[in-house]
């Protein structure tokens, strides 16, 4: 139950950092906030030459607003993202996101950017990324690249990034009018990874009915999955629609994981629910704002 | 591989020594400084039983590597009692309401409930529960624990 060896380097620039995984390549690894690395390095499900900690690094932690986006840079933790005014008025879905992932004592050392360049499937923020359409600033030796949520996921803790890059920050962007936002999952033990999990928006016009709509699943795929046909569906929807049929129709398509945890079919079943649920909230609590 | 020179504030004292990278903070907190008050349980971040306060904050110490707290001030279980031997409110409140069986997970709990405490003096049940949740016990004693919480909270009155 220790890690293996490794050297250990704590840079306190972006430049340093990203000079260092150039130069160790794959035997680096990034180390954010440690709760998802350190249990691994624990368990020597993984083991690297190099780690490359940014917890010195002071300008990725921060959160500030950025022409119609909320830019949250990487380190931010996730005690401070749950707890921020600004996430709280511009990006509901992060704050409502935040008490589900772990426990407090996770989240007073667990980061944001740590939690989505980690891109675990059954994690809470990288799903509310996808759902939000939420663009990546991602560092390289060559300069800044943004990259959009859509290609950032590519499989289980996989990601688009090439070895020498670093997530430096997220951008969500804020949704304005009339919205409304709901996180459901269902898990075995609190703060246990979600079996199934939705994270959705709404915003509504003046009809009641619904004008957007972000829907993103996590727990069901090898990454988070963009619940597109639900959206398109929702269009149009008030309160009263048949949200259970929405949500089953738009998930035909959904082809969920089968493992141990849980049964594909089961999966299959609960995501309509969690689905159907999550919009329900978020449509009531549009309509009453 | 190289060691590094690691200098830490614990309960209020500079610890330093000579360290591997990959020492844990709890394996430091154990070894260096022969505090044992800071449990190892699962050593994987599951279970709390190795809870600490860093700056201030209880995080988990087996998910810490002992380089990672340079500069920073440690609160371990025994950093909580006071200076004359007797015990914190948190600890009192865990005897007189039974919080514990076996012990083993007691340290943890102690400090998680601590910062909770901090952070939010007056809970509900429903917030105990969810704050307790980090925490494991296998003697089955989350009755008790969470009575000791109510107590620690003056929510409710220590038995006669």
């Amino acid at each position: 139950m220790k890690p293996a060896p490794f050297e250990y380097h704590a840079p306190v620039t972006v430049a340093d950092a990203v000079g260092l995984l150039a130069e160790h390549g794959d035997e680096a690894k990034v180390l954010a906030g440690g709760q998802s690395l350190v249990p691994m390095l624990a368990l020597r499900l993984a083991r690297f030459g190099h780690l490359v900690d940014l917890n010195r690094v002071t300008e990725l932690d921060g959160i500030s607003r950025e022409n119609g986006s909320l830019r949250i840079a990487s380190m931010t933790r996730q005690a401070v993202v749950g707890d921020h005014p600004d996430v709280a008025k511009a990006v509901p879905l992060l704050a409502q996101a935040t008490p589900l992932i772990g426990h407090f004592q996770i989240r007073n050392r667990g980061t944001l950017g740590g939690s989505i360049a980690h891109a675990d499937p059954a994690s809470e923020y990288p799903a509310v990324a996808l759902a939000l359409d939420a663009r990546m600033e991602v560092a390289g030796t060559g300069g800044t690249r943004m990259v959009p949520a859509s290609e950032f996921f590519v499989s289980t803790w996989t990601t688009s990034m090439e070895t020498e890059e670093l997530l430096t920050a997220v951008h969500f962007p804020v949704w304005e009018g009339r919205c409304g936002w709901a996180v459901e999952e269902v898990a075995r033990r609190h703060g246990d990874f979600a079996l199934v999990g939705a994270a959705c928006g709404v915003r509504l016009g003046d009809d009641d009915a619904v004008e957007q709509a972000g829907v993103a699943l996590f727990g069901v795929a090898t990454t988070p999955f963009r619940a597109g046909a639900v959206e398109q569906a929702l269009v149009g929807a008030t309160a009263g629609a048949d949200l259970a049929g929405i949500a089953r129709e738009g998930l035909r398509d959904l082809e969920p994981t089968d493992d141990v945890h849980a049964s594909a079919d089961y999966r299959r079943r609960v995501s309509a629910v969690v689905v159907e649920r999550a919009l329900r909230r978020a449509i009531e609590e549009a309509a009453r704002g | 591989m190289g060691d590094v020179v690691v200098t830490v504030r614990v309960n209020g004292e500079e610890r330093k020594a000579l360290v591997e990278p990959r020492l844990t903070l709890a394996d430091f907190l154990r070894q260096e400084c022969g505090l044992t008050g800071t449990h190892l349980a699962c050593e994987h971040g599951v279970c709390g039983a190795c809870t600490v306060l860093l700056d201030g904050r209880a995080v988990r110490s087996c998910l810490l590597f002992a380089v990672q707290a340079e500069g920073a001030e440690v609160t371990t279980v025994e950093g909580l009692t006071p200076a004359d031997g007797s015990l914190s409110p948190v600890q009192e409140a865990f005897r007189d309401a039974h919080g514990l069986q076996c012990g083993f997970c007691t340290p943890g709990f102690i400090v998680s409930v601590t910062a909770f405490l901090q952070e939010n003096p007056k809970p509900t049940d429903e917030e105990i529960r969810d704050a307790l949740s980090g925490n494991l016990c296998r003697c089955t004693g989350y009755q008790g624990i969470i009575k000791a919480v109510r107590m620690a909270a003056g929510l409710e009155a220590a038995p006669a």
